[in-house]
């Protein structure tokens, strides 16, 4: 009864983590019966009674309020069709797309044509994943010049860093402008965009090893 | 999988390097890895950067064609595997796919590489057929060229099986594969006004155009195909052959 | 004559060397190789994405789709490329082997793509492909009831035993191979199939082998999962 895997354990799917009562499953774990399994490859972490994964794999799961980068893959007469990298497409609507008056008869494509990337936030998710983007909102943009880079989304809290502390430095450091979306997509544009790609890569790789910030300070040659 | 838009490739390039960091004309770290099969007469597994490939040689008997009574037979047939990338999809071999294979055929048949003569067995009767199965296991670009090496490998490292009383016995493999030549693929991509030797994924998405010349140890040249929907200027189809004679020499050189 | 002693000199209970490795193919979502003896499996997983034609989706959760294919070259005989009775039979009974342990309500619509590669077989290679196969579904972070474990037991001579090899299988005083894919966190059986005779006590006996070889497979599978994601540095 209780615990059996302590936390900051790694777990593979299957496992056991708790027995009994006592335990809550949060994300990443199921209750079956009288046990507590992992669902996932993940680290434990305990949050009282609850029991979460910190996962270190896996697709990018939408949640109400996440910044994405998407890239618009069509449109119709009420907006735009966008890729999120979800196994289904996005919709934002013309209402969402931006605060200007959008006349009935406009041309959609003189705000965001095919193939452009946006960042914009996730308003509402249905039980059948259809999903609402908006992009009313703080910093929320059509995404010009720069490169789009993938990254595990598992990996992006570790690339923005405590309170923004990695990407802040990551800014500065390759005087890039660089904005991450929580569906895993990063854009980058500045002369020194691939520094800044290094630097991703190797936060993406090394997210687990201690002493990472430093090495990513030294490698963008800071002090 | 990172979008690298057209624009940004070329942005790069103009900075004079390669989104990797190679030089213009400099393949991928390339690394080959033969007998990953027993059953196979011969075979190997190529990467050439993230791209891997497998080949497989098998020897079967059958009759040789009637104009050339005395001479084994090549077959190559390639599958792209959907595991291999997003973008392959299951089913027969599609265009890319037969495109693939027979620029490896053209290759190993224009160099007269395998000595068919000495796979004859009994003459307008029985001949060793060659069957060489070229399989995609990841597609990080330039496909056409770890294919031909690594159909090059499994030919090199093959062994004919004994063939008694009508039957082959895989158990007992003898004699080597008679291999004259080494020819190798060279593939050059041209986006906007620059040749990129060995493109990597995105190079070869955003070509203009693509051309892929076998050459053999004599400097000579065995094979071409021209790719992509764009054209290519005479000027560069002798940069491309110079690149290609200097390319398929280190490449050789992995072979031995 | 019974089969006192087996020809690769292995104890009846013991599997051939086993080596697996998660990350093979890097443009997946998800990969993993697994060899067992001779039998060299390699699997992708590609998804959850979105699935056509449309008519296919299922609004209520994923759908899994596995293709297990031999290369023509992983035997004797050349296989001739492309799909065969033996291989749709064989897609077919490793999904139904891969889906008790795998939660799909999170990807309505979506399907879950596994393609599973024998490069070289020496017999076993439905149970490779299913170990190889639940790795890169673990590496690809779908969410997984538990792991999948697979091995064939069976009998040869008359002697119960586990993992049965080519020369095995052929055995001509009688063999019988029975191949098992486990949950092993309740020892629950997802695929279980027999190709020639025993008697109802011998499949009892057999299951045990199994439970047994399938734990130490899981075991092979967590420090797999490990390597990949260097935890092993941190412990």
């Amino acid at each position: 009864m209780g615990l059996i895997i302590k936390e900051k354990e790694f777990v593979i799917p299957g496992d056991v983590i708790a027995e009994g009562i006592d335990y809550l499953p949060g994300n990443g774990v199921f209750r079956d019966g009288d046990q507590l399994v992992a669902q996932q490859i993940g680290i434990v972490n305990l949050d009282n009674r609850l029991i979460k994964l910190v996962p270190l794999t896996g697709a990018y799961k939408p949640k109400i309020g996440d910044v994405v980068i998407g890239q618009v893959v069509n449109m119709g007469f009420n907006g735009w069709t966008i890729d999120i990298c979800f196994s289904n497409l996005a919709m934002l609507s013309v209402r969402d797309a931006t605060s200007d008056f959008i006349d009935k008869k406009a041309d959609l494509s003189r705000y965001y044509d095919f193939d452009d990337y946006i960042t914009a936030k996730v308003l509402n998710i249905s039980k059948s994943n259809l999903i609402d983007l908006t992009m009313k909102g703080h910093g929320l943009m059509k995404l010009k010049d720069g490169i789009i880079i993938d990254v595990s989304p598992s990996k992006v809290p570790r690339i923005i860093g405590k309170q923004g502390s990695m990407i802040t430095m990551l800014k500065n450091l390759s005087n890039c402008k660089i904005s991450v979306g929580q569906n895993g997509k990063v854009w980058i544009d500045g002369d020194n965009s691939g520094k800044a790609i290094e630097a991703i890569k190797l936060i993406e790789k090394e997210s687990h090893i201690p002493g990472l910030t430093e090495k990513i300070e030294k490698m963008l040659g800071g002090k | 999988m990172d979008n690298i838009s057209r624009e940004y490739l070329i942005k790069t390039l103009e900075k004079n390097r390669r989104m990797d960091g190679r030089k213009l004309d400099e393949y991928r770290n390339i690394e080959i890895e033969y007998g990953i099969s027993k059953h196979a007469e011969g075979s190997a597994r190529v990467r050439i950067g993230d791209t891997e490939v497998l080949a497989g040689v098998k020897l079967e008997v059958g009759e040789p064609f009637p104009d050339k009574p005395n001479e084994g037979t090549i077959i190559v047939n390639s599958e792209m595997l959907p595991l291999s990338s997003d973008e392959f999809e299951s089913g027969p071999p599609g265009a890319d796919s037969i495109e693939l294979a027979r620029v490896v055929d053209r290759a190993i048949r224009e160099s007269n590489c395998i000595d068919l003569k000495k796979l004859c067995i009994i003459e307008k009767e029985k001949v060793w057929i060659v069957l060489i199965d070229i399989y995609t296991i990841n597609n990080a670009g330039n496909l056409q060229d770890a294919a031909c090496l690594a159909s090059l490998a499994a030919l090199k490292q093959a062994k004919i099986p004994e063939y008694k009383d009508e039957k082959i016995d895989y158990s007992k493999r003898k004699d080597k594969l008679p291999l004259t030549s080494l020819p190798v693929e060279c593939t050059t991509v041209k986006v906007n006004n620059f040749l990129l030797s060995d493109p990597d994924f995105y190079e070869e998405r955003w070509n203009d155009a693509r051309l892929t010349i076998a050459t053999t140890e004599k400097n000579e040249i065995c094979a071409m195909q021209k790719g992509g929907s764009g054209v290519l200027s005479v000027d560069d189809v002798k940069k491309i052959i110079e690149i290609s004679l200097k390319n398929g020499k280190s490449l050789r050189e992995k072979l031995k | 004559m019974v089969y006192s002693k087996r020809i690769d000199g292995r104890k009846f209970d013991e599997l051939r060397e086993i080596e697996a490795k998660v990350g093979v193919v890097k443009s997946a979502d998800g990969s993993a190789m697994f060899r067992i003896g001779d039998t060299v499996a390699i699997a992708a997983v590609r998804g959850p994405r979105d699935l056509y034609p449309k008519f296919m989706q299922n609004p209520k959760k994923g759908i899994l789709r596995c293709n297990y294919n031999m290369v023509s070259f992983s035997v004797d005989e050349r296989i001739r490329p492309g799909p065969s009775r033996r291989s749709r039979e064989i897609s077919l009974v490793t999904e139904n082997a891969l889906l008790p342990a795998l939660n799909l309500e999170e990807f309505p619509n979506a399907v879950v793509d596994v393609f599973i590669e024998i490069i070289q077989a020496d017999a076993g290679t439905r149970c490779a492909g299913i170990c190889a196969a639940s790795l890169a579904l673990a590496d690809a972070g779908i969410p997984m009831r538990d792991m999948v474990c697979a091995v064939s037991v069976g009998k040869v001579g008359g002697k119960a035993l586990v993992d049965l090899n080519k020369k095995e299988e052929d055995y001509e005083e009688g063999s019988s191979d029975m191949p098992v894919a486990m949950l092993p966190r309740k020892n629950e059986i997802s695929l279980l199939q027999l190709d020639g005779d025993m008697k109802p006590d011998d499949i009892d006996g057999c299951l045990k082998l199994a439970i047994k070889a399938c734990k130490k497979i899981s075991e092979i599978q967590r420090n797999a999962l490990m390597g990949k994601y260097q935890m092993e540095k941190e412990n």
